[in-house]
């Protein structure tokens, strides 16, 4: 039963961590905390694909003389473009949340509402 | 064992911030949990990650941030209310992918299939195709180019975007007399990460002083990994971002204007296309030469030193793009 648990565990902190950040963009009302929801989901994700990538007894993808396991470079890569790719986006829906915010004085969801509605 | 309590500190932050009302605790939050999966990534092996992760979720992203946050000045609380429905439907999300895992191989498991479809063919024979000790750099230069290329251009049209959402409405159509939005009728004030933390830094001497003695060796650093990148842990988007947060130290520091004297936003925003354009004109060339798109064999006699060439000219055009759109958008955010 410890193997079993050793052997998951990564997988189970990740949908932890994945669910916090899911419930933050679902309940919280404030439009910043909402993006730092994304964010936490999407470390988790990252934290998933690179976990599944190590593999026992290995070390890091660079080639050298007598080293007889590499930890899977594929996920690496993938993670890596996810990463800077990840903060242009980040800053793109902070940059719709500054303008949300010049065109209503608010980054709560609530009151925007409000506000859209009592616009004729 | 490292990796285990490195795993149990980030779900406590995680839950931290789910928890917190203050939007500034939970920016500086969200910096220090980047910075602990950094440290995740190197137990777990992934040195070219945790690079980037380090530098783009502990600085970069905690920076535009702290920006937006200095913009909406005034109410830094978030309200909330009836938290239990979203719990219901995270907690049965999150059940049905616990089940989920019980089928999942073991971490670590050198047979798991994610490990041996593809992934052996770079680790035999990546020495003798490419010529790159580091694997990382083969595949996503080289093998999975293509991909890396279209990673960029999304870069270009996040900048792209941002641009177009911040950078204001400066340009008076004549004959159209709007009235002006009440927002802008507002007095200017420092606004952005140098309003939120006050102009008062560009007075603090010890800072300037850490600033003069660390941002030099940043610089040199992110040098190091553009062009050491086939050998050791690094890459363009790795040196790109590392370059940038040295850069915004800098900006951060000394002011923004200072910074835009050292590279103007115009400069910048030229530089962001520029490295895309190298990418992309690197495999124009390929095919003029007579190979493939992006097929760096033909660039030179030896198909290795070919290689060689066109993954060192494709990584400094990612870097160039990555640190130029890393610097517009703090200049943006920073305004």
């Amino acid at each position: 039963m410890p193997a079993e648990i050793l052997g998951l565990y990564n997988y189970w902190i990740v949908i932890v961590l994945m669910m916090a950040g899911l419930y933050v963009v679902i309940a919280s009302h404030n439009l910043v905390k909402k993006i730092v929801g994304l964010n936490i989901f999407q470390t988790s994700v990252f934290i998933l694909y690179i976990s599944m990538g190590e593999v026992e007894g290995g070390t890091a993808p660079i080639l050298a003389e007598g080293i007889p396991r590499y930890a899977n470079p594929l996920p690496h890569v993938l993670i890596l473009t996810a990463i800077v790719v990840g903060v242009a986006t980040t800053a793109l829906g902070l940059a719709l949340v500054v303008r949300i915010h010049q065109a209503y004085n608010s980054v709560e969801e609530d009151e925007i509402e409000k506000a859209e509605d009592s616009q004729p | 064992m490292i990796d285990i309590v490195l795993l149990s500190f980030l779900a406590v932050i995680a839950l931290a911030i789910v928890r917190l009302r203050d939007l500034f605790a939970v920016v500086m939050l969200t910096g220090f949990y980047s910075l602990l999966s950094a440290a995740l990534f190197v137990v777990l092996d992934a040195v070219d990650v945790a690079f980037t992760e380090a530098a783009v979720g502990a600085g970069i992203a905690t920076i535009l941030m702290l920006g937006t946050l200095g913009r909406i000045a005034g109410e830094p609380r978030e309200h909330r209310e009836r938290p239990w429905l979203p719990m219901l439907v995270v907690l049965i999300t999150g059940g049905a992918l616990l089940y989920g895992t019980l089928d999942m191989p073991h971490y670590g498991d050198p047979n798991a299939p994610v490990n041996l479809h593809v992934v052996p063919r770079y680790i035999e024979d990546s020495l003798a195709e490419i010529g790159v000790p580091n694997i990382v750099t083969s595949v996503l230069a080289s093998y999975r180019g293509y991909d890396t290329l279209g990673e960029t251009t999304v870069i270009l049209t996040a900048a792209i975007g941002v641009m177009g959402l911040l950078q204001g409405r400066r340009r008076k159509t004549p004959g159209s007399k709007a009235p002006p939005a009440s927002s802008n009728k507002r007095p200017r004030r420092a606004s952005g990460v140098t309003g939120m933390l006050g102009n008062t830094m560009q007075h603090h001497l010890i800072l300037h002083v850490i600033a003069k003695l660390l941002v030099p060796f940043i610089l040199l650093f992110a040098l190091y990994v553009q062009f050491h990148g086939d050998f050791g842990p690094g890459g363009g988007f790795q040196a790109g971002v590392i370059f940038a947060a040295g850069f915004i130290l800098y900006g951060l520091i000394f002011g923004v204007n200072d910074a835009g004297l050292v590279a103007s936003p115009a400069t910048v925003r030229l530089l962001i296309a520029a490295g895309l354009l190298l990418y992309a004109g690197v495999g124009v060339a390929t095919m003029l030469l007579g190979g493939q798109f992006l097929d760096y064999s033909v660039l030179s006699t030896e198909p290795i030193k070919g290689q060689h060439l066109g993954i060192m000219l494709i990584e400094f055009g990612v870097g160039t793009t990555v640190a130029a759109t890393m610097v517009r958008l703090f200049y943006l955010f920073s305004r």
